[in-house]
């Protein structure tokens, strides 16, 4: 399943680190943000609650880039 | 402006004045250095709460940091002045670069502005507007003048002339009438249209595209790859650089037996960490390829990726399919040979024969007569199983067709000495000469292959499932380098593999079809691009780049789009790389200050920034 979410950052590289952690949060297949945009395109695996891994999501992001947001 | 650059822009002026007032201030020692505290903060809390936030989440060594430590380490030395002018211009170039990036975001959405927000339907004579999600296939939706086709469909009443330049980048108007297809995203100009819907809005061209275009930024290119592993080695590795210039010297120095100078070699370490932040290069690059993709999807190129991006710069062979690419698709006559009658009656005569046929040589001989045809004109019409037609037109026997039928009919006929489908005319018995009819080449083809090796392509191939007579003769006329013909879609693959492997190393082959039955060969290329994609899902899906409509001209400017871009991406390594390397020295060394350092840190950053942003200007390309 795949969802689109809006996003809130500042920079390109930012961006490319949300990536990253939205991609290593558990229950994610795959996530790509889009700078351009401001869009996540997460794919979630199997039997996962999107509305929780989306907070867990949010979580990782912010660890690796406090000044960002997704509007869930 | 955003709110939040707003309140930035608002502390940046706060923090000027106050160090402005601040130079009035005869404050000297511990009330200075206070005083100087005020401006220091109210610029640069939320620099030193990233920081510390980055050391609790173990991502310690961005530009937070280094900020920080520069800042801090440079009023702990006591050049409050300083510390607070490096926070300061951080922070005027960190605004500029999301203002820049604000506005070339919003020029891009603007170009790209094609999703529909509502449908119109008609309920009890009364118009209501509803989510294009909820329309059914099937259904009559109705769009006006001035508003956006939402879901692709077929008009059933009405005629309009469509703006397509949002899909292709094409200013000229496209007219529509009853029976005609439309593609959503398109702008209706004039009259309105009632439209039946063939697809769900999901499954429309709007949405495919849009959803390509969000997806776009998924496959890195090189570059971003090399400067994202580059940032994660680089900035931990002047760290412990400036952490050695501070200690290692000075240490030298005591065992030598002479002053230590710690607070130079402190402030000298300072310096270096200024200098080496990488924001030049971690902004500017994505921002880019960010811009050259924006920039060609405004000139109806999708790229699929940076990489894709990348690799078209590299193109040094192109193969097209010769079918629907480099000709029409369709077949037209192109000639009327050995009649003793004008062309236009011989024109007329078979038209007139073949007007209740619906084969696609018929249509083209009616469309090159070109009038209405009088069907009480024409009787006794017999239809010849795989030779032709024979009828009575105007009250005289004529037969319509190809070698067999006149030798059938005993007619003795010339053959052509030309590619293409012959249909031979005979009038009361005796041959009155043959049509010629082949599939024409595009008009801009031939300039497209000239195009094309005049921006580094060496080699140009043509594939062609035709006949080795007609795939030449349109050869010779577009000028590619080498053709292979009577190939079957298998065939293809394999003569793409063979070229694959002749290349060179570091070269790129682009594949150009039109999307119809080539997505094997779009997919087995290095880039695969396809043509004439409007309303074609098989091509949005296996391509990696797409063009919105079907002028091979569109490539040459996708190649000059990418070379652009890379051209930028380079300008900005070697400059950003460049200009650091020698400040980094000159900083080592002593010979630059906290000012140089400023310089090298945000000045390069914002020319980097500007002319990451050119990349978006492809107009004149």
């Amino acid at each position: 399943m795949k969802k689109t979410y809006k996003i809130d950052v500042d920079c390109a590289n930012c961006a490319s680190k949300m990536e990253e952690a939205a991609k290593k949060t558990p229950g994610v297949k795959d996530a790509v943000v889009n700078f351009m945009m401001l869009k996540m395109i997460v794919e979630f695996e199997e039997g996962a609650q999107p509305g929780e891994v989306m907070k867990q999501v949010l979580k990782n992001c912010r660890r690796v880039e406090s000044d960002c947001d997704i509007e869930l | 402006m955003s709110k939040k650059q707003k309140k930035m822009l608002a502390r940046i002026i706060a923090a000027v004045v106050l160090l402005l007032v601040l130079r009035w201030v005869p404050a000297q020692g511990a009330l200075g250095a206070a005083l100087y505290m005020i401006p220091y903060a109210v610029i640069g809390w939320d620099i030193l709460l990233k920081a510390g936030k980055g050391i609790l989440n173990r991502q310690v060594f961005d530009e937070n940091f280094l900020m920080a430590v520069a800042t801090v380490g440079a009023i702990a030395l006591g050049d409050y002045q300083e510390g607070t002018a490096v926070m300061l211009f951080y922070q005027i170039g960190e605004l500029f670069q999301s203002y820049a990036v604000g506005r070339s975001r919003r020029s891009i959405s603007a170009l790209m502005d094609i999703r529909p927000d509502y449908a119109n339907i008609e309920q009890d004579g009364a118009l209501t507007r509803v989510d294009p999600d909820e329309v059914e296939v099937g259904s009559i939706i109705v769009v006006q003048p001035g508003e956006k086709v939402p879901i692709d469909g077929v008009v059933v009443e009405g005629s309009a002339s469509l703006n397509t330049s949002a899909l292709t980048g094409e200013s000229l108007p496209r007219e529509v009438s009853a029976g005609g297809e439309v593609i959503s995203g398109c702008i209706d100009m004039s009259g309105v249209l009632r439209i039946r819907t063939s697809r769900a809005f999901g499954e429309s061209t709007v949405s495919k595209i849009l959803d390509l275009v969000e997806n776009s930024s998924s496959k890195k290119s090189r570059s971003e790859n090399f400067i994202s592993r580059f940032a994660r080695v680089y900035t931990p590795a002047v760290c412990f650089g400036a952490l050695a210039l501070a200690v290692l010297p000075p240490l030298a120095m005591l065992l030598m037996g002479r002053a230590p100078m710690w607070g130079e070699w402190v402030y000298r370490a300072l310096t270096f960490l200024v200098i080496s932040c990488p924001c030049a290069l971690v902004i500017s690059i994505p921002l880019s390829f960010f811009a050259g993709i924006g920039g060609a999807s405004s000139a109806g190129v999708l790229v699929k990726g940076s990489n894709y991006l990348e690799a078209l710069a590299q193109a040094k062979t192109v193969v097209f399919d010769k079918t629907g690419t480099l000709t029409c698709g369709s077949f037209e006559v192109v000639g009327v040979h050995h009649n003793e009658l004008e062309q236009e009656k011989v024109l007329e005569y078979a038209a007139l024969a073949e007007s209740y046929s619906s084969h696609p040589i018929s249509r083209s001989l009616r469309a090159a007569h070109g009038r209405e045809i009088d069907a009480s004109r024409v009787s006794d019409v017999r239809e010849v199983s795989g030779g032709g037609v024979t009828a009575t037109v105007d009250g005289v026997h004529i037969a319509v067709g190809n070698d067999k039928l006149m030798r059938e009919l005993g007619v003795s006929f010339i053959p052509c000495s030309q590619p293409g489908t012959i249909v031979h005319v005979a009038i009361d018995g005796a041959y009155a000469g043959h049509i010629l009819i082949s599939d024409v080449v595009k008009p801009t083809s031939r300039e497209a292959v000239e195009q094309l090796r005049k921006n580094g392509v060496t080699k140009t191939v043509m594939l062609t499932g035709d006949a080795r007579s007609a795939a030449e003769h349109v050869a010779a006329q577009v000028g590619v380098d080498e053709v292979r013909a009577e190939l079957l879609p298998d065939d293809k693959v394999a003569q793409v593999e063979a070229l694959l492997v002749q290349k060179k190393p570091g070269e790129k082959l682009v594949f150009v079809g039109d999307g119809i039955n080539d997505a094997p060969v779009l997919s087995r290329a290095d880039i695969g691009v396809a043509m004439g994609a409007l309303g074609s899902d098989a091509a949005i899906e296996a391509a990696d780049v797409v063009l919105m409509d079907d002028d091979p001209l569109k490539l040459v400017k996708a190649i000059r789009i990418a070379r652009k871009c890379m051209r930028i991406v380079y300008e900005n390594i070697v400059f950003a790389i460049g200009v650091k390397l020698v400040c980094l020295l000159l900083g080592a060394l002593g010979l630059a200050n906290m000012w140089a350092a400023i310089f090298a840190d945000v000045g390069v950053m914002v020319i980097a920034v500007l002319n990451a942003i050119r990349a978006l200007m492809v107009k004149k390309l």
